[in-house]
């Protein structure tokens, strides 16, 4: 169970607002969690807390490749991102990296006026608690199930396909 | 059973006879790319995967083109980290400095991608090569790090959406002009997830430059790939570039599509994104009265030598507005040198353009052309996100090179007919 505050961000958000280009000259996670956001939400990198939950709405990460997107994310503290569609190659990253997402409509728009309040997600059963509702999303393809389980897909090719 | 283009060279690349949109594959990759950005983290990755050598020395190319002339000294480090790599590694293809270029420009040139080829880059605009009949998609680092280790990678089979275009082509209306009204048509998640194949008697007719720029922008309506069917004018290209042999697949006629969407393109004029996003698209004759500051003409999209012909074209005897900064960056050393055979480079400087190295530069706000707050730029490039070529509060206009070039003359968003 992942429990935390709510950070509500909208449609389309980009790779280049997640983390713009202009800090990717480095890739360490600390230096990318503390840009993260920087020009829409400045308020996000001092505020959050390892356990929140971002919510948004369509296409999220869309935009460039950079992996730093959902690293600098997860680095910042964010333990689950729930939107109502995210982009192709954010999507993999993220799972790739360990960062679970739910692809949930009623949460996404159940929620979308609850920034900074509190919301819990159970991951394995699909469910988004908050404002005293239950939001249920998409299951997680046993696939990236299994990537989150092993860590991400650096530990998942370490077990599964070279046995080390 | 009847397959997609992109369902075959899938299936073949997973060892299967057939595939179908849904399927998990985990399929053999021919080329892996990354660039100076992407590749210090795949590097990272490889080497927490814990195997010694890459795949094959061949099949991965690393390419130094985001922030070089390296722009500082954090970004001179991470090309450092890359250079070693390849060194240790023995990688054939490794580009930095004169070699270099934009990679998704440096590729095709150098022949190092192939009709029926499995192709995925950490970088998103890695679509590109779907113009040439591969399957080519952008990936991550993790993912990059994990094929360099295993030379293989798991996907996702995609719908396809069929897109057919018919009829003919305005004047100074191009590949550039039917993707961005594409685009518009579907908006910027229309394709999610989806393969994107663009067939049509238009696209038999369009020369491969625009052909490229065509995919290169798939990834703008959320596509996974931009595919095209191989043709005379695909094989003439390649042939001039390689004597390897090309993998040719082609979609059957009675394959399954998501969705087919037919669009003539007699209407289409030349077309501008406006900000924010790449959607956010209507002919440049409707755009207003906007003013800008800056002009830039080249990247993955609309860097090849044929773009700069167009934009000489117009620039030909002409002076850019005063104030204006033109910045001119050519795709690839070779588009630079026959650009400066061809005499545009000079048409370019007597028209007052700066002309900077192949390289990504301004596209993605990284240096050599970055725009301050307030600042308005036309630009050839692919993306038009808040903050993209600098500041938060400066705005970007997606258009062709004949736009692009007329708007530095015009000092506003303006098409060539208002010359
Ligand atoms: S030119 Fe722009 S879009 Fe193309 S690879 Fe470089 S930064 Fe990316």
């Amino acid at each position: 169970m992942i429990q935390g505050k709510i950070w509500k961000f909208g449609d389309d958000i980009d790779t280049d607002v997640i983390i713009p280009a202009r800090y990717l000259n480095v890739s360490a996670e600390a230096e990318l969690a503390k840009n993260c956001f920087a020009d829409i939400r400045p308020d996000f990198a001092g505020g959050v807390s390892v356990g929140d939950i971002l919510i948004a709405g369509k296409n999220f990460g869309c935009g460039s490749s950079r992996e730093h997107a959902p690293i600098a994310i997860k680095a910042a503290g964010i333990r689950v991102i729930v939107a109502e569609s995210f982009a192709r190659i954010f999507y993999r990253n993220a799972f790739n990296i360990g960062l679970p997402l739910l692809e949930s409509m009623e949460a996404s728009r159940g929620l979308s006026d609850a920034d900074g309040e509190d919301a819990a997600v159970d991951l394995a059963a699909g469910r988004i608690e908050g404002r005293g509702q239950v939001f249920s999303a998409r299951p997680i393809p046993d696939f990236m199930a299994k990537l989150i389980d092993a860590g991400g897909l650096v530990d998942y090719i370490r077990k599964e396909k070279i046995g080390k | 059973m009847s397959m997609t283009i992109t369902e075959k060279i899938l299936a073949v690349h997973a060892g299967r006879d057939h595939v179908l949109p849904g399927d998990l594959i985990e399929a053999k990759v021919d080329m892996a790319l990354a660039n100076d950005v992407t590749a210090p983290l795949a590097i990272k990755v490889f080497r927490e995967i814990g195997v010694e050598r890459v795949f094959d020395t061949d099949k991965i190319t690393l390419v130094a083109d985001h922030f070089v002339p390296n722009k500082d000294i954090a970004s001179a480090e991470q090309v450092k980290i890359v250079r070693e790599f390849a060194g240790q590694q023995g990688l054939k293809n490794y580009f930095e400095g004169g070699q270099s270029g934009i990679e998704h420009v440096i590729l095709p040139e150098k022949g190092l991608v192939l009709p029926g080829q499995l192709i995925v880059g950490a970088d998103s605009h890695t679509c590109t090569y779907g113009a040439l009949g591969a399957f080519s998609t952008g990936v991550g680092s993790t993912d990059l790090g994990a094929v360099m280790a295993t030379g293989e990678i798991w996907l996702k089979v995609p719908p396809t959406i069929l897109l057919r275009y018919e009829g003919s082509l305005q004047p100074h209306v191009g590949g550039k002009d039917l993707i961005l009204h594409t685009i518009g048509l579907l908006g910027v998640e229309g394709a999610l997830y989806c393969a994107m194949e663009f067939a049509g008697g238009v696209i038999s007719r369009l020369p491969m430059h625009q052909r490229f720029t065509m995919s290169n922008m798939a990834i703008e309506a959320g596509g996974k790939n931009g595919i095209m069917e191989p043709d005379e004018t695909t094989l003439a290209y390649v042939a001039e570039r390689t004597s390897l042999k090309p993998d040719i697949f082609r979609s059957d006629p009675d394959a399954q599509y998501e969705k087919v969407i037919d669009i003539n393109v007699d209407g289409i004029k030349p077309q501008v994104a406006l900000p924010h996003l790449p959607s956010n698209v209507r002919p440049v004759s409707e755009a207003g009265d906007i003013p800008i500051d800056q002009v830039v003409i080249g990247s993955c999209t609309n860097g090849w030598l044929e773009d700069l012909r167009d934009a000489a074209s117009i620039l030909k005897g002409r002076k850019i507005s005063p104030g204006l900064r033109l910045i001119i960056m050519p795709g690839s050393p070779l588009i630079y040198k026959l650009a400066m055979q061809e005499g545009i480079l000079e048409t370019f400087l007597d028209a007052g353009a700066v002309i900077g190295p192949p390289s990504c530069g301004p596209c993605l706000g990284g240096h050599m052309g970055v725009l301050a707050s307030g600042e308005r730029a036309v630009s050839t490039t692919n993306r038009n996100f808040v903050g993209r070529m600098g500041h938060p509060e400066s705005e970007v206009y997606l258009a062709n090179p004949f736009v692009a070039a007329a708007s530095a003359v015009l000092g506003k968003v303006g098409g060539p007919d208002e010359l």
